[in-house]
């Protein structure tokens, strides 16, 4: 994974954000991988989206497992602290990281390999204890760094680039984040970054584990005629039915309602969820309707889009535990440790 | 009786054996502790051993109690009295006693005359029948016919009766018709056993003053008193015999000791409980290890408990946190193996998978506490290792220790204790570079300084598992690469001087050293006395840290002969002295006791006679 440092060619005058910073300050080093890979649009869409919500970088954590997906927090905000992790252990380590310092914004870059077979198992524990953390699927259906193998999220009949079609069932991240009881639930397309961005703002906003599958062609080994994770399928089968805007607190006052807003919901830290365009009888807080809802526009071979499901009244891991309110590990050792008097005294417990 | 069997009644005060056969899930351990625990109070050295099964209620338990004047508490292979309340095990419970000693057994029903000896008094008690005449519920019937022959072993060997009241009113303090069904069952065995048989038997406790300021407790609550004192607010664990009580205790001393009350501004609304830590019950040992490092990345003191097969499942991280260089904390309360093994047996069989832990060429720091009070001192010590030398550190105890009540020197913690961060990088400090990067400014331990997460950007970096640089940065150059993993050989060599020192214990004349590690410790000692009366002075070692001293090596030097006394198959600590000393194994001859059961000091004496005969 070698990388390489991204030459810095001021453009002038780059907008900037409230902290004062353009959005070079947010990107990272120069992407090693192919050239059209789905990877690098999602790392565009994220570093646009910090900057917009202007996170200091420091205070950004980015994590990762092992795969094409997982080398890329090394190509966005590099003022943040990275942790290129073991393949699919990303969601321990990060759960451990969230528990020791909870004022970090978390993000963690997986891939389907990552998470749907190595990873799924403690996948579905960091949903299940609403760990706060941005997880981004990079679902490409493939193996890159291996040369080709197909997924588990590859579909049926999806052709790798040699052999023989798929005949097992996929794993699909968002009808099991929609059984696991994840509270928030989204899926994009990396050739929709305009779609991207509100909806990664929103995640970063949330309240708990926010899950986004991101399906992005792998242009090597999985873009030809055939494949079900490839541009072309995508383009010809996406449906946005779902959209949604991000109104952060500041702006809500001046944001104009459009007439067609559906619902909204309001985040954890006082912004806005808005969902401009919902399909009739659609509520993204009833995991039921969601899922019936996503499962007949699949029968018709259709991939739905958009942020699918939000819950934002569930408690994330420190509400559930009442930690304090700010890091563990900067809780002072005097409050840790009860010293040589209650030692002495609880040992008469041993006598 | 014969009257050969009479003969060989000396009187032995402060100084038997006592085995108690049961079925497991019937409520005997919390008997055969108590009797335990009134000899302790009593002022005499004593040790309580649970050799029980992997199976919640049917099969066949024992308890074991040795009470020695002269603290010879190790595990006894000859026993004084044996409790036979296991039909299923009768046979082998008698066969089990010493020539001239005693059987209790329930008379309720009668004994199967093929099963007696005549070398061996045998003392029938109606158990049952009494039980049943006296209490009304079937579990009450089962559960104090424990507490009854509790009491009949209490006038047995002269136990002061009103400790061993005292001792059920405290545990039953809250729950007034236990005490009483208790305090009355042990009643009908003490008063039986006084009004039917000649009390005291030749061998009884007579108080001494022997346990001074000492503790009962085992090793697992030990070790958790350890994370808790040294500051550990994070832990990801995964159930597993025999290391679960080391988290059971640690969530129980955090919710006692951690948790503050916020008072509330509203008087509408209650106080909240605020936890000083996070205790994460993982999918599995691989999340448990992966949580630690995440913690321990971001600043935390975090440390995971498992045994034998959660360290196997850990290795993968194991790796990774040895070469990006995390401060990880693993207690390994190890059971006997390989694969499932024997759960609830005991072992030393970890030593290797432990210091070599991980693919590619990776060394570890273990600590090998021998007792209770050493797990508390040494846990402590762990997590200043982790932080000081930025790496796994393993506390290697055992079930032995972990699972069995020992009385051990009372804890002591000193308040001007202040926890060894490591090298850390704060904003200040960064404040005053020009630039950071994560493994090239290095302190006389070949420890390199690290930031935090959060800390200023020009403290980020990037971890890395794959090959890198020591700047931190992906690399696939040879000598680059070979620069970091040389330099990590040195940090783990540099470590050796700060782990706890083996204990070295020399006799006059001695040509032979005798090294062991771990629960070994009291079996040893003891056969060192004996062999010494013997005519075999010994010289003694006991390992208590890796990386090894110098010193381990010239014990091994200086000696004609040294024995490894350890419990494996493998002579595994032997192996590991060898490979990283490169001292060959031919001076070493192996002492083994691998079958599950804790060393005792005849194993030992009965080895070295009969190498040094040959």
């Amino acid at each position: 994974m070698p990388s390489i440092t991204k030459p810095l060619i001021p453009l002038s005058p780059l907008p900037k954000n409230d902290l004062g910073l353009t959005i070079r300050d947010y990107e990272g080093a120069m992407s090693t991988l192919c050239a059209g890979c789905g990877h690098d649009s999602v790392t565009a869409a994220i570093v646009h989206a910090f900057w917009e919500l202007s996170t200091p970088p420091h205070m950004i954590a980015k994590l990762s497992g092992i795969g094409c997906s997982s080398k890329t927090p090394t190509y966005f905000v590099r003022g943040a602290h990275g942790f290129n992790s073991a393949h699919g252990r990303m969601v321990p380590i990060a759960t451990g990281a969230i528990a020791a310092n909870r004022e970090l914004t978390y993000i963690g870059i997986s891939g389907d390999g990552d998470s749907l077979s190595i990873g799924l198992g403690h996948l579905m524990h960091g949903i299940r204890r609403n760990v706060k953390m941005v997880y981004i699927i990079e679902n490409n259906g493939v193996y890159g760094l291996t040369k080709g193998q197909m997924s588990a999220s590859a579909d049926i009949g999806s052709r790798p680039k040699k052999g023989e079609a798929n005949v097992l069932a996929p794993i699909d991240p968002v009808a099991m984040g929609l059984s696991l009881g994840a509270t928030f639930i989204a899926r994009s397309f990396s050739g929709d970054k305009e779609q991207l961005v509100p909806i990664l703002k929103a995640a970063m906003a949330h309240n708990g584990f926010a899950l986004i599958d991101v399906i992005s062609p792998c242009v090597t080994f999985n873009d030809h005629e055939g494949s079900t994770k490839s541009y072309k399928f995508m383009r010809e089968h996406e449906v946005k039915e779902v959209e949604t805007d991000y109104v952060p607190i500041r702006a809500e006052i001046r944001a104009k309602i459009p007439a067609d807003a559906a619902t909204e919901v309001t985040m954890h830290d006082g912004s806005v969820v808005r969902f401009r365009a919902v399909p009739a009888g659609y509520d993204p807080h009833d995991r039921l309707k969601v899922e019936s809802y996503i499962r007949d526009r699949e029968s018709r071979g259709e991939i739905v889009t958009g942020l699918l499901y939000v819950d934002e009244s569930a408690k994330e891991i420190h509400e559930v535990n009442a930690t304090p309110p700010t890091a563990l590990s900067k809780v002072p050792f005097s409050s840790l440790c009860p010293g040589a008097a209650t030692l002495a005294t609880m040992q008469e417990d041993f006598r | 009786m014969t009257i050969d069997a009479r003969l060989d009644q000396r009187l032995q005060v402060n100084d038997f054996s006592i085995k108690l056969a049961n079925v497991n899930g019937t409520g005997s351990s919390s008997a055969n502790s108590l009797l335990m625990q009134a000899i302790f109070r009593m002022g005499i050295p004593v040790s309580g051993k649970n050799l029980f099964p992997s199976n919640i209620q049917g099969l066949p338990t024992w308890y074991e109690i040795r009470v020695n004047k002269s603290g010879y508490t190790a595990r006894a292979l000859e026993y004084d009295l044996v409790v036979a309340m296991n039909a299923q095990t009768y046979a082998e419970d008698i066969n089990d006693v010493r020539h001239g000693g005693y059987v209790v057994y329930d008379s309720s029903w009668p004994l199967d005359p093929d099963l007696t000896r005549d070398d061996v008094t045998f003392i029938g008690i109606p158990l049952a029948k009494m039980c049943l005449e006296n209490f009304k519920a079937p579990r009450e019937r089962i559960l104090m016919k424990n507490i009854a022959y509790a009491g009949a072993i209490v006038a047995m060997v002269g136990i002061d009766v009103s400790l061993v009241a005292d001792l059920l009113a405290e545990t039953f303090a809250r729950n007034e018709a236990l005490k009483e069904s208790n305090q009355k069952a042990l009643r009908l065995g003490y008063d039986y056993a006084i009004e039917n048989l000649d009390c005291p038997l030749p061998f009884y406790v007579e108080p001494m003053d022997a346990n001074g300021s000492s503790i009962l407790i085992n090793g697992n609550m030990a070790t958790a008193l350890g994370c808790l004192y040294a500051g550990a607010t994070v832990a990801g664990w995964y159930p597993i015999t025999p290391a679960t009580a080391v988290m059971d205790n640690f969530i129980a001393l955090c919710a006692r000791y951690r948790r503050e009350t916020v008072a509330s501004a509203d008087p509408e609304v209650p106080d909240t409980k605020r936890n000083n830590y996070l205790i994460i019950q993982a999918e599995d040992e691989i999340a448990a290890i992966g949580m630690v490092l995440g913690a321990s990345w971001n600043g935390a003191r975090a440390f995971t408990s498992t045994s034998g097969p959660g360290i196997s499942l850990m290795n993968e991280l194991l790796g990774l946190a040895y070469y990006t260089e995390i401060p990880a904390v693993i207690v390994d309360v190890q059971r006997t193996g390989p694969s499932t093994g024997m759960p609830t047996r005991t072992q030393q069989a970890d030593i290797l998978l432990c210091a070599y832990a991980s693919h590619g060429d990776t060394k570890h720091i273990l600590l090998f506490p021998a007792n209770p009070n050493e797990c508390f001192d040494f846990a402590v010590r762990c997590f200043d290792l982790a932080e000081q030398f930025q790496t796994p550190v393993f506390l290697l105890s055992d079930l032995d220790i972990g699972m069995n009540d020992w009385v051990v020197p009372e804890l002591e913690w000193d308040d001007a204790y202040v926890w060894d961060r490591g090298p850390v990088l704060n904003d200040e400090d960064l404040a005053t570079m020009s630039s950071f990067f994560r493994y090239d400014s290095l302190n006389e331990d070949f420890v390199a300084t690290r930031t935090l997460p959060g800390s200023d950007e020009k403290g980020a970096y990037f971890i890395r598992g794959s090959g890198h640089d020591k700047y931190g940065h992906y690399t696939e150059s040879p000598p680059q690469y070979q620069e970091v993993v040389d330099r990590l050989k040195l940090k783990h060599a540099a470590s050796a001087k700060h782990v706890p020192a083996p204990l070295i214990e020399r006799r006059e004349n001695a040509t032979i050293g005798v090294i062991t590690v771990g629960s070994c410790d009291l079996a040893v000692r003891e056969a060192l006395d004996e062999l010494a009366d013997a005519g075999v002075p010994c010289d003694f070692m006991r390992v208590r840290g890796f990386p090894f001293v110098d010193d381990v090596r010239a014990f091994v030097d200086e000696h004609v002969h040294c024995f490894v006394v350890e419990q494996n198959r493998d002579a595994q600590l032997r192996s590991l002295i060898a490979i990283e000393t490169g001292l060959s194994t031919e001076k070493m001859h192996p002492v083994l006791n691998y079958g599950g059961f804790p060393l005792s000091a005849q194993q030992v004496v009965e080895a070295v006679l009969l190498k040094l005969e040959n």
